[in-house]
């Protein structure tokens, strides 16, 4: 009967071993291509005491260096960021934050208030595979689904990523359970130059207001910082384009002033700021290079020390003992080719 | 409900649970809930057409039983009053009612199946009408043929007639064999189906193992090479010659994998149920000429065929004495093929449009026909020729009979495959006139949706297949390794589980695709 019991046991663990090291093996690493992919769970290594959480898409990832802010001000901050990142995603993702730390400020990018919908289940992937199975998770999961995708799918990757085994390469076995950081602090450096050129034509849009939903959500995430005593930032990081209406603008502007919330619209002070669209950009326009990241993190670390009195921590041994070997990285990869 | 979908498997377990967990005596009755929500699922709208086919069918069984009954009462009670004239035609009046009671369902039935699936075909080609937008109730052309097969047995006093409606309902509505077949029998279900099942994992393991070889054929392979297909039959102008080549090779594998695979499904989700289920298949491309091919594939449909239309064709009275009359008219050479020549085209011609409501399928059917009955004249040569020469007694002929017939089928299969018929014969013909064969086979075939090592996966697959097929010739690879100790049996399931799992065709990225069977 022992016996039995144990070769039954065998038969059933043997293939769900193997499932595991096929999904290992199977699912992106993100590790060198599309790096964009891994930020997410970078998060859950990092050392959690930050006195500022920065929610929101590549305008935030590309465009705000922490480490700026923690040399200019010893503010200890995390960006969150994630490719298109829609306002329910960062939402489950503050939520999420919260079950590990409670940080005094959250910047939240506001040009996901255009996006009433998700774009593409690849998007949706790079946000929501790198969550921590939660609560957050399933309903950030629940939320984002396209038509084509299923929960089935995104407990077990496998399912969704078992055709890779023809692209496999050796990085895929290198970091097969582990993926290395590929950021600072969620600070995705770009070191390129590609200047503006010209400016897309604008477009009229037939309608400019933002959906309810995201409405619903950017409530949700209001009564979250509130609820636990966190301040809220909206912000619109520079650009060119993709254009920031103003009708757009004076949505977010209202809303923040009915809620007593700072906005920051940097865009019209990019020159305030000392961003110069031809130096300081990779992508002609959209995002900015490490230049103007820096720029903008001693802009907006300079808005949260005098509107919110943040602490400097850089006499602080148990930070600088976080923060000194992410310096280091910092100016390390600045210096790589 | 797609036999590939998570939501198949979720019903099979939910089922097995039910069937397993409720009192012997009710098992039955769980199947038959069971089939009607698996029907339910396919659209409600279609429970109408089968529950028609099941009343019909079922009160036509019985009215021919009892009629066949009273007759045989009465003849016993009346045994020394009528004069045998008066039994001949007391017998003559009650076959003539059970052949009403007969020919009523069958025109109900043919009527619905006629009606939904060839209403269209009639428009285009004889009118200039819109077409119509009917529905076709999942699973029609096999519950039809299955319950008509019964009506015709009971009628033949073949089989014996069931008189619990829902009993019947079961045989006719059984799910795994709902969706693509095969097309079963009354006396092979008739106990199976109703006897009390314990469970055994043994039972739940050999189904297992065969619905994995099953998914395996389907998702690895079949699914695979039908990406590819898309591409070369979406465009006749680009893809021609070499690539109708390779469409036609890629269209052979698909349509043999995923038929094949679908019916290893039904036949492995029915034993874990204890239901024992007609083989389908026996090797086809195995065959040496296409008579035999016949035997080999689809061969409940062939089997039906042969029992309910070609042989009441050629053994009834009307064409004896038709084909008496061309014997004495025409000559003895017509008058004797007469029979053979008319209820094979028949029957091929029928074949044909069952496959699809198009001409192309006639066309197909027809051909098939064509060269069986070419080749059935050819014979006594070929024997003349064996005799002489003796060249059927190497080796290597056989190989040389396989691959022709191969050959044959897989050209055949184009006008399935194109669905026009001047375009299959173009393609067909393209394949010997066009020159870019070293253009495609170096560059173009990498490009119609298959890459290499998409190409690799589907060789690989057909070379299992291969040994798979010359492994079972003399015994089923399941029970050469229920031979063999455990580990090498779990290891080799193991192994086809997991290759499902990696290399199968499913998710997002593949279009979830249907058994081609699905749609008859």
């Amino acid at each position: 009967m022992k016996k039995k019991v144990c070769v039954g046991f065998a038969v059933v663990l043997i293939p769900i071993v193997c499932l595991y090291f096929l999904q290992c093996l199977l699912v992106p690493k993100y590790a060198t291509d599309i790096k964009e992919g891994a930020m997410i769970q970078e998060y859950y290594s990092s050392d959690k005491k930050h006195d500022v959480l920065i929610l929101g898409d590549c305008e935030v990832y590309e465009n705000i260096s922490p480490v700026t802010m923690w040399e200019n001000y010893g503010i200890s901050c995390y960006i969150r960021g994630s490719a298109e990142q829609l306002i329910w995603q960062s939402y489950y993702l503050l939520e999420d934050t919260l079950r590990y730390e409670k940080p005094e400020v959250v910047v939240l990018n506001v040009l996901a208030m255009s996006q009433g919908e998700a774009k593409s289940e690849a998007y949706n992937r790079m946000t929501l595979d790198g969550m921590k199975w939660s609560k957050s998770k399933i309903e950030s999961i629940k939320a984002s689904m396209t038509d084509k995708e299923d929960m089935l799918s995104y407990i077990f990757p496998l399912l969704r990523y078992h055709s890779r085994w023809s692209e496999l390469t050796m990085d895929d076995v290198k970091y097969m359970y582990k993926t290395p950081s590929v950021t600072t602090n969620g600070y995705l450096m770009q070191k390129g130059v590609r200047p503006v050129t010209t400016i897309p034509k604008v477009m009229p849009l037939p309608d400019y207001s933002f959906s309810e939903k995201n409405f619903e959500y950017l409530d949700k995430i209001c009564s979250l910082c509130n609820n636990n005593g966190i301040k809220l930032v909206l912000m619109k990081a520079p650009s060119v384009y993709p254009h920031w209406y103003d009708e757009w603008d004076s949505q977010i502007k209202d809303y923040a002033d009915k809620n007593n919330i700072l906005y920051l619209n940097t865009i019209n002070e990019a020159e305030n700021i000392g961003i110069d669209y031809s130096q300081d950009t990779f992508d002609y326009g959209q995002h900015l290079n490490v230049n103007g990241a820096e720029k903008l993190s001693k802009y907006l670390g300079k808005q949260l020390v005098d509107n919110y009195g943040l602490k400097d921590h850089r006499n602080e041994e148990e930070y600088t003992r976080v923060w000194n070997p992410l310096v280091d990285k910092y100016y390390q990869e600045k210096q790589d080719e | 409900m797609l036999f590939t979908s998570y939501q198949f498997i979720a019903f099979v377990i939910i089922s097995l649970i039910l069937y397993y967990l409720v009192p012997k005596k009710l098992q039955w009755i769980v199947l038959l809930c069971m089939n009607t929500l698996f029907y339910v699922y396919a659209g409600i709208s279609g429970i109408i057409f089968i529950v028609t086919t099941i009343v019909t069918t079922f009160f036509g069984a019985v009215s021919i039983n009892n009629e066949k009954e009273k007759c045989a009462d009465y003849l016993t009670q009346q045994k020394d009053v009528l004069t045998k004239e008066q039994k001949k035609d007391y017998k003559l009046t009650s076959v003539r009612k059970q052949k009403i009671y007969l020919a009523l369902p069958l025109i109900i039935n043919f009527g619905i199946l006629a009606v939904l699936k060839y209403t269209n075909l009639f428009i285009v080609t004889f009118t200039s009408f819109n077409t119509v937008d009917f529905i076709l109730p999942m699973g029609i052309s096999f519950y039809t043929f299955q319950s008509t097969g019964y009506l015709v047995d009971v009628y033949r006093g073949i089989a014996e007639v069931q008189k619990n409606p829902f009993r019947y309902a079961l045989f006719v509505s059984f799910f795994p064999q709902l969706v693509q077949g095969p097309i079963s029998r009354w006396n092979d279900l008739k106990t199976c189906l109703f006897e009390y099942h314990d469970f055994s994992w043994s039972k739940i393991q050999s189904g297992l193992e065969r619905m994995l070889w099953g998914y395996f054929k389907k998702m690895v392979i079949a699914d695979r090479a039908a990406i590819g297909l898309a591409t070369i039959q979406s465009d006749c102008q680009t893809y021609y010659g070499a690539y109708a080549f390779v469409g036609m090779i890629l269209y052979a594998i698909d349509l043999y994998a995923d038929f094949t695979g679908g019916i290893d499904i039904t036949i492995g989700v029915a034993e874990m149920f204890g239901i024992k289920l007609p083989e389908n298949f026996k090797r086809p491309f195995f065959s040496k000429n296409i008579a035999e091919y016949w035997r080999r594939w689809h061969i409940t449909l062939c089997a039906w065929f042969k029992d309910y239309l070609f042989y009441p064709i050629s053994m009834s009275k009307w064409m004896n004495k038709l084909s008496k009359k061309l014997k004495n008219t025409v000559g003895k050479a017509v008058g004797s093929r007469f029979p053979v020549y008319f209820s094979s085209l028949t029957v091929w011609f029928v074949t044909g449009i069952w496959h699809g409501a198009s001409w192309n399928f006639v066309v197909w059917g027809l051909l098939n026909s064509l060269i069986m009955l070419i080749s059935q004249e050819f014979k006594p040569l070929y024997d003349k020729a064996d005799k002489k020469f003796g060249y059927r007694k190497f080796k290597y002929y056989k190989v040389f009979e396989i691959i022709r017939t191969t050959a044959i089928v897989c050209s055949l299969q184009m006008l399935d495959y194109y669905r026009n018929i001047s375009e299959a014969f173009k393609m067909f013909f393209s394949m010997f006139t066009s020159g870019n064969y070293y253009e495609v086979f170096t560059k173009g075939m990498w490009n119609i949706g298959i890459s290499m090592p998409d190409y690799i996966v589907i060789a690989i697959g057909v070379l299992i297949i291969f040994i798979v097929s010359m492994l079972q010739r003399k015994c089923s690879i399941r029970q050469r390794l229920s031979q063999n100790n455990y580990c090498v049996r779990y290891v080799v399931f193991l192994l086809l589980f997991l290759a499902i799992v990696v290399f199968g065709t499913y998710g997002i990225g593949y279009e979830s695709s249907q058994f081609i069977y699905n749609q008859f």
